[in-house]
């Protein structure tokens, strides 16, 4: 079973809900695995602490022009979408971070001056925090494109009855990735109006990927009722509801997991875990 | 005419809520809305919509099921897996091939390798921009598509916009409400920008993404300050956010305190500085002065 936890606001506890429900998992002695797919910031690994086993490159093809061979026909020019590779004059020029490495430049060059060659974007780790099987990525900084990162931490995914993908906030493009292939996805939310807005426009997105959903609601006490009320009109379950607790904050700010600063909340996230489990079969 | 980015690598750290409260403060600003994942601005600033337009990233591939044979070269050449054989059939094969436009990156292979040129090319439908008046000022902000890409491309538009609105009120600030994290939305929100302010929270999590960030912002060489915002949730942790900050070479600004009094402003639909006096709205008047001075000093285009 893979689910994704994912939000649209930023700093709603995504990281807080995957990293415990995995914990609570473990504990419970399933086979699990954390895969941290907010590859521009990771902090998954900030609560989990896990022990690095192995550390491998992340890249991705991109174009290199041999100049002998090239005649300067402009045909890979024209078929990039891009702007990664540009013909001026007798020049072929490459913007290797534009690339969205679709191989399209190699294929159409009528002389085979054009051959892909990887380009690192980010760095893969893997190991283990307890019972959970810890995957991260992490973008190098200054490139853009998140997606391969991502693709990467799902690719390398571990042998797992249940496999948790923390999900980067926003509802574009590396979240899509993310997302994609994912069981269930639990949108976890604040019940403020920032909140709320980003809510519905991740409820849009998981609908028009049409994956099956359901809401956690955290600091559940802050804000208003137009949350759950939002919910209840569109039948969306709230599968738990987290109180706004200094203390949690405070144990959070310290990079201390949630479950053991407070265990009592062990109980919480084994019945979300249990609702989840029931939703997906 | 200067332009400030309001980042911060983490997700949730008041970016929106401190834009709102600066715009209310300096009064001759343009704000624009560049977290077009997840705008929320206009849910404090209730803007009043002057201009509505479309925006589209690029293409996509639409399959024309009468002209497929099923012949699989798109589906092998496509890097994306965005194609699938679940197409409706034409009466010579049963099921032709499909492309997922959620999927489909637009890079126009499929288009151009089709044997029967069954693959067409069709501007995709990636969002909507408005520009709009509000209580403190011009706005510019958009909303993008279910699904889509291309942020960034819509994130450079807006700037663009702004810049011209700038001009064209006579105003000498604008104000860019940024998104979180380090990729591609973040940097079409930051080069060229004359400073950025990057609002950090004292957590192990915030201090791992602001090193992250401030990294990002010397890469593209722009000047950047930090605050720290809800500092008293970690005092400890809120000096040593400031004191990395200053190593790194970043300007520090200010502390804003841990206040219930921001959910309370948001549900009015009010900026801080709006919505109460003291405390709180005490904090950001003073990060705002302090930021606007630096600003002021900062080298930009002029």
């Amino acid at each position: 079973m893979k689910v994704a936890i994912a939000s649209g606001k930023g700093g709603t506890g995504k990281t807080t809900v995957a990293t415990n429900l995995a914990h609570v998992a473990a504990r419970a002695g399933t086979a699990v695995a954390y895969l941290d797919c907010d590859v521009e910031e990771p902090n998954g690994h900030i609560f989990l602490k896990p022990d690095i086993a192995e550390t491998q490159p992340v890249s991705r093809p991109v174009p290199r022009v041999d100049a002998g061979k090239c005649t300067a026909c402009g045909q890979c020019g024209e078929i990039c979408q891009y702007s990664a590779i540009v013909c001026i004059g007798q020049q072929v020029l490459v913007n290797p971070e534009m690339c969205h490495a679709c191989g399209g430049c190699a294929l159409v060059c009528p002389v085979g001056a054009i051959t892909e060659q990887p380009r690192e974007i980010g760095t893969l780790r893997l190991g283990s925090a307890g019972g959970i099987r810890f995957v991260s990525g992490t973008l190098n900084v200054g490139e853009t494109m998140s997606p391969p990162v991502i693709r990467q931490v799902k690719a390398a995914q571990p042998q797992a009855e249940l496999v948790i993908l923390d999900a980067p906030p926003g509802t574009s493009c590396p979240v899509v990735e993310t997302i994609r292939g994912a069981d269930f996805v639990l949108l976890v939310t604040e019940p403020t109006p920032f909140g709320l807005n980003d809510l519905q426009l991740a409820v849009e997105m998981v609908r028009a990927l049409k994956r099956p959903f359901a809401v956690v609601i955290n600091r559940a006490d802050i804000g208003d009722g137009q949350t759950r009320r939002y919910c209840d009109l569109q039948r969306i379950g709230v599968l738990a509801e987290i109180p706004d607790d200094r203390q949690l904050a405070e144990a959070y700010s310290r990079g201390e997991m949630a479950c053991e600063a407070k265990p009592e909340l062990r109980g919480l996230f084994s019945e979300l875990l249990r609702r989840i489990t029931k939703a997906v079969s | 005419m200067k332009e400030l980015v309001v980042i911060s690598g983490k997700g949730g750290t008041g970016k929106t809520s401190l834009v709102a409260s600066f715009a209310a403060l300096s009064r001759e600003a343009v704000v624009a809305d560049c977290d077009v994942d997840a705008a929320d601005l206009h849910l404090v600033l209730s803007p009043t919509v002057l201009r509505r337009e479309s925006f589209s990233g690029g293409a996509v591939a639409r399959i024309k099921p009468g002209h497929c044979t099923a012949c699989a070269k798109c589906q092998e050449l496509c890097r994306f897996d965005a194609i699938f054989l679940d197409g409706p059939g034409n009466g010579r094969i049963a099921k032709t091939f499909r492309v997922d436009p959620i999927a489909c990156e637009g890079c126009g292979v499929c288009v151009h390798f089709c044997a029967e040129g069954a693959v067409e090319f069709v501007s995709a439908d990636s969002g909507k921009w408005f520009v709009s008046e509000t209580r403190v000022g011009p706005m510019v902000h958009a909303r993008l598509g279910v699904a889509q890409e291309n942020s960034g491309k819509l994130v450079s538009l807006i700037r663009e916009q702004a810049r011209a609105l700038a001009v064209e009120h006579g105003r000498g600030l604008i104000l860019v409400d940024g998104s979180p994290g380090i990729g591609c939305p973040v940097i079409a929100s930051i080069t060229g920008a004359d400073m950025a302010l990057v609002v950090a929270e004292p957590t192990l999590s915030g201090l791992h993404d602001l090193t992250r960030v401030a990294e990002l912002a010397g890469h593209f060489g722009i000047p950047a300050a930090v605050c720290v915002n809800k500092w008293d949730l970690n005092a400890e942790l809120a000096d040593r956010v400031e004191s990395e900050a200053a190593r790194d070479g970043l300007a520090v600004v200010g502390r804003v305190r841990y206040d219930r009094a921001v959910t309370d402003a948001q549900i009015r639909g009010l900026s801080v500085v709006e919505h109460s006096h003291d405390g709180l709205a005490e904090d950001v008047r003073k990060l705002w002065t302090e930021t606007a001075a630096l600003l002021a000093r900062s080298k930009g285009k002029g």
